[in-house]
């Protein structure tokens, strides 16, 4: 009992020992807050990961895939049974897609990924990362009439609205350069009359008439007023005739002038103009695309295809492929689109067989995809299965890979060793689980967890040194005080208790204090975070490098325990060798301590 | 020698268990009707070790407390008269000789029988009153109850213990002090908390070492009637270390050391 008041007493009035375990308390707050922000980003990635790589993945990497995939899906269904919560089939292929942007044209390297419509979301995330509400809620491949991202400000202006604006907008710059070549061929001509019934020659006819076709006569023209040749220059690229003059605009709206987008293309083709000579002028290095024109113009015209009522096949583009991230002058985050729905892009892909060769294929954006994993969001582009197998040449019954979702609760490698038992790899095929596929990166953070963890202990180590030197202080203050305890009958151990329970009490109150404001701390992480940028004017935390707006956090509980019973040991631990020197105090040498 | 009129009655005293007395191995007296020496120390030889020098404190030092009176060991500063109190209260042990206790050997038992004896049989009082400062008159009283019975059999006693701490200080004196801090109470006041204390027990030893050696002669006159009065009402055996001839002449006995023997005077 007296162990107990007496431990309580030199707690009320030992202010000092307390000092001693607020580095207790602090290197408890840290590690309750690292592990739960490493436990958020690591939960969040988990989910994102395996939100898009579903269970198990079945890949094939014969050049042909899988050939009759349903008597392999048939197979599956019977090792895997009752756990198979949903199956999927899919073709991969390594791609490049081509992006035209300002009359230049931007390559991104990306895999690409025919999907199977109807049963890809029961396996993956992936409609929940799309950014139109009525895809997130069912997949589709059809270009939306507007209303994507309504969640997110500054997005540009999408969809079918925007297709056909940019159509209409092309379409009248197209008059206009025709009309203006029209007017170039019949000055031409006169000149050549002119010459011609100068020379009286009706070669020199034959031989203007044949030169206005040419390209060479195009490269000609520059000369001629230059906001013209802009609007030539830009036009032909089809889809991106627009892109020019429209992006100033959209430059602005972000710092709150929210211009729309030029509604008539009379005034999107002039007006800007004025307003964006410098960016004009650098967008416009060559006259050389005005070769293009005449040939596009010829073709698209052939095909019957009118952008402003057609779309060629949908593509789905991770959010990154079409769009970069940076800070503006403002320090605000923003994203700059290169290309967003209702534009087409052009992708090439290898097709089917042992030679391969590389098909080009037109392909409109109807959304974007951002999982916020940046590996994914900057490689992923998704297209229908069908066409893809079409157009690369392969049967309808090849894919290349299989995905599977289990029940919950399922143990996914006993699934996978299964299966491999069922798929041998000699026939060219893998079996994986999710975190197989992304095991070095799960592993890593693991490590970084581990490492910091380890550190932190070490900090608390320190704290207990601390608490050490406090405590052999106070048991020599306290010299006397032993003797007289002792003198009373008091034995060593319980003397030595007294300030093993004054290390335990300590220990727990610095622990307990120190989680409480660890968890206080990550409960308001975010405002923290805002606060200190507020206060340094320091990003504390960069949206731009992690992808996340916010930062995450997990609390584990049985973490916090651990790491709360750690530090309590610690504390203890640190006692023990001041309680045993109270011990072995001599009560006659203890009594006379002055 | 019982007063009945005074609150403490022996009564009261017996209701403190005594399954501690045969715990510490020591029998109940046999009451011998020539005044036993309850206290006895035979031939005790004792020396300290400073700085590598043997220093000889008691050399065959004999010494002998009748039951029931008041012995005072009187002798010059350094002639070991402290340092025979503290063997006598078994916080040291002899190099040689022997320490007996109710015609039990003492000075060699094992540590925790000793520690239940002071705690249980011995009553000590000091010069500086070793009041532990941290905590209140009241429960540097308790300080020897909690110390014997453990954290549950305290709390199953408590009313008990402190029932008995009110009254003991009552009985020197200090009602009204109760719940004030050491530093908060007189020098004569810490010297009564600290009788109180070596009480709380029911001890039939007290040792007291210059109990008024601190204090001014008027109240070192009031602690030593105080003590006398607990000698004469309940039979208390009392041994007191002194330098001061006046003091040791109100004991019955009076036991002269010098150079670390006792001498016939």
């Amino acid at each position: 009992m007296y162990r107990w008041l007496l431990c309580w007493r030199y707690l009320r009035t030992r202010y000092i020992a307390l000092a001693s375990v607020v580095s207790v308390m602090l290197g408890v707050a840290t590690l309750v807050i690292v592990n739960s922000v490493m436990d958020g980003f690591t939960a969040e990635m988990q989910q994102r990961m395996h939100g898009i790589l579903s269970d198990v993945i079945i890949e094939s990497h014969s050049a042909h895939g899988l050939p009759n995939y349903q008597d392999t899906v048939a197979k599956i269904r019977q090792v895997v049974g009752e756990e198979l919560a949903g199956i999927t089939t899919v073709v991969h292929v390594p791609a490049m897609v081509s992006i035209d942007h300002r009359g230049e044209t931007i390559t991104r390297q990306i895999n690409l990924i025919g999907i199977d419509i109807e049963s890809y979301a029961d396996v993956s995330d992936f409609s929940k990362y799309l950014l139109h509400p009525e895809n997130q809620k069912r997949i589709g491949f059809d270009l939306k009439e507007d209303g994507y991202a309504p969640d997110r400000p500054g997005f540009p202006e999408s969809g079918w609205k925007y297709r056909r604006l940019k159509a209409a907008a092309e379409k009248q710059l197209r008059a206009m350069q025709l009309a203006y070549e029209q007017e170039q061929e019949r000055n031409r001509l006169l000149r050549a009359a002119i010459e011609a019934s100068a020379s009286g020659s009706s070669s020199a006819n034959t031989a203007a008439e044949l030169s206005v076709g040419s390209p060479v006569t195009a490269s000609d023209l520059p000369p001629t007023p230059r906001d013209q040749a802009d609007g030539a220059a830009e036009a032909p690229h089809d889809g991106h005739g627009l892109a020019f003059p429209e992006l100033p605009a959209h430059l602005r709206s972000n710092d709150g002038d929210d211009a729309a987008p030029s509604g008539k293309s009379s005034s999107a083709t002039t007006s800007p103009r004025t307003g964006a000579t410098p960016g004009a002028e650098q967008s416009l290095p060559t006259p050389g695309p005005s070769v293009d024109a005449v040939a596009t113009l010829d073709s698209d015209q052939a095909k019957v295809f009118d952008p402003e009522v057609d779309q060629h096949e949908g593509i789905v583009l991770g959010i990154s492929i079409g769009s970069t991230r940076y800070r503006d002058a403002a320090g605000r985050v923003t994203d700059y689109y290169y290309v967003r729905p209702g534009d087409d892009v052009l992708v090439t892909f290898p097709s089917a067989g042992t030679s391969p060769r590389a098909i080009n294929e037109r392909f409109t954006v109807v959304d974007f995809y951002e999982s916020k994993m940046s590996e994914y969001d900057a490689t992923f582009a998704f297209v229908p299965l069908d066409k893809l197998q079409q157009y690369r040449g392969m049967s309808s019954d090849a894919v290349t890979s299989i995905q599977l979702k289990l029940r919950d609760g399922a143990d996914l490698n006993a699934v996978r060793d299964r299966l491999r038992a069922e798929f041998p790899l000699e026939l060219m095929v893998q079996v994986s689980t999710w975190r197989d596929l992304q095991g070095p990166l799960l592993a890593a953070v693991q490590m970084e967890t581990t490492i910091l963890n380890i550190l932190l202990f070490l900090i608390i180590a320190v704290a207990g040194f601390g608490i050490l030197a406090t405590f052999f202080m106070i048991v020599v203050e306290k010299t006397k005080d032993i003797g007289i305890l002792k003198s009373l009958g008091a034995s060593g151990s319980g003397v030595a208790s007294i300030f093993l329970g004054y290390g335990l009490l300590l220990g727990a109150f610095g622990a307990g204090v120190g989680a409480l404001a660890g968890l206080v701390f990550v409960a308001n992480i975010n405002t923290v975070a805002d606060m200190l940028e507020t206060i340094t004017g320091q990003e504390v935390f960069d949206p731009t490098v992690y992808y996340f707006e916010t930062i995450p956090t997990l609390v584990q509980p049985m973490t916090v325990v651990w790491v709360v019973v750690g530090a309590v040991l610690i504390a203890v631990m640190a006692s023990v060798l001041p309680a045993m020197r109270a011990a072995r105090m001599h009560p006659v040498e203890a009594l006379r301590y002055e | 020698m019982n007063s009945t009129a005074r609150p403490i009655q022996p009564r009261k005293r017996d209701a403190i268990p005594l399954r501690v007395v045969e715990a510490a191995g020591l029998q109940p007296a046999s009451p011998t009707p020539p005044a036993p020496a309850i206290l006895q120390a035979t031939d005790v030889y004792k020396s300290y070790r400073r700085n590598r020098h043997e220093v000889p404190v008691l050399r065959g030092c004999n010494f002998a407390a009748a039951s029931g009176k008041t012995t005072a060991i009187l002798g010059q500063s350094g002639s070991g008269k402290t340092t025979l109190l503290h063997l006598l209260g078994t916080l040291d042990a002899p190099d040689r000789g022997r320490i007996e206790f109710d015609g039990q050997r003492i000075d060699n038992l094992p540590r925790t029988a000793r520690d239940r004896f002071r705690n249980r049989q011995l009553g000590m009082i000091f010069q500086f009153y070793h009041l532990l400062p941290e905590i209140t008159a009241f429960q540097n009283v308790l300080l020897p109850m909690m110390i014997h019975a453990g954290f549950r059999g305290y709390l199953r006693h408590r009313r008990q213990y402190r029932q008995r701490a009110q009254e003991l200080l009552e009985r020197v004196g200090l009602l009204h002090r109760l719940h004030h801090k050491p530093r908060e109470l007189s020098g004569g006041e810490m010297q009564r908390v600290a009788i109180a204390r070596a009480l709380v027990a029911g001890p039939k030893l007290l040792l007291a070492d210059e109990p008024t050696g601190n204090l001014d002669r008027q109240t070192g006159q009031r602690i030593l009637d105080l003590l006398d009065d607990l000698n004469r009402e309940e039979g208390l055996t009392i041994v007191m270390v002194t330098h001061d001839e006046s003091i040791a002449q109100r004991c019955d006995a009076v036991v002269h050391l010098a150079d670390g023997k006792t001498v016939e005077v």
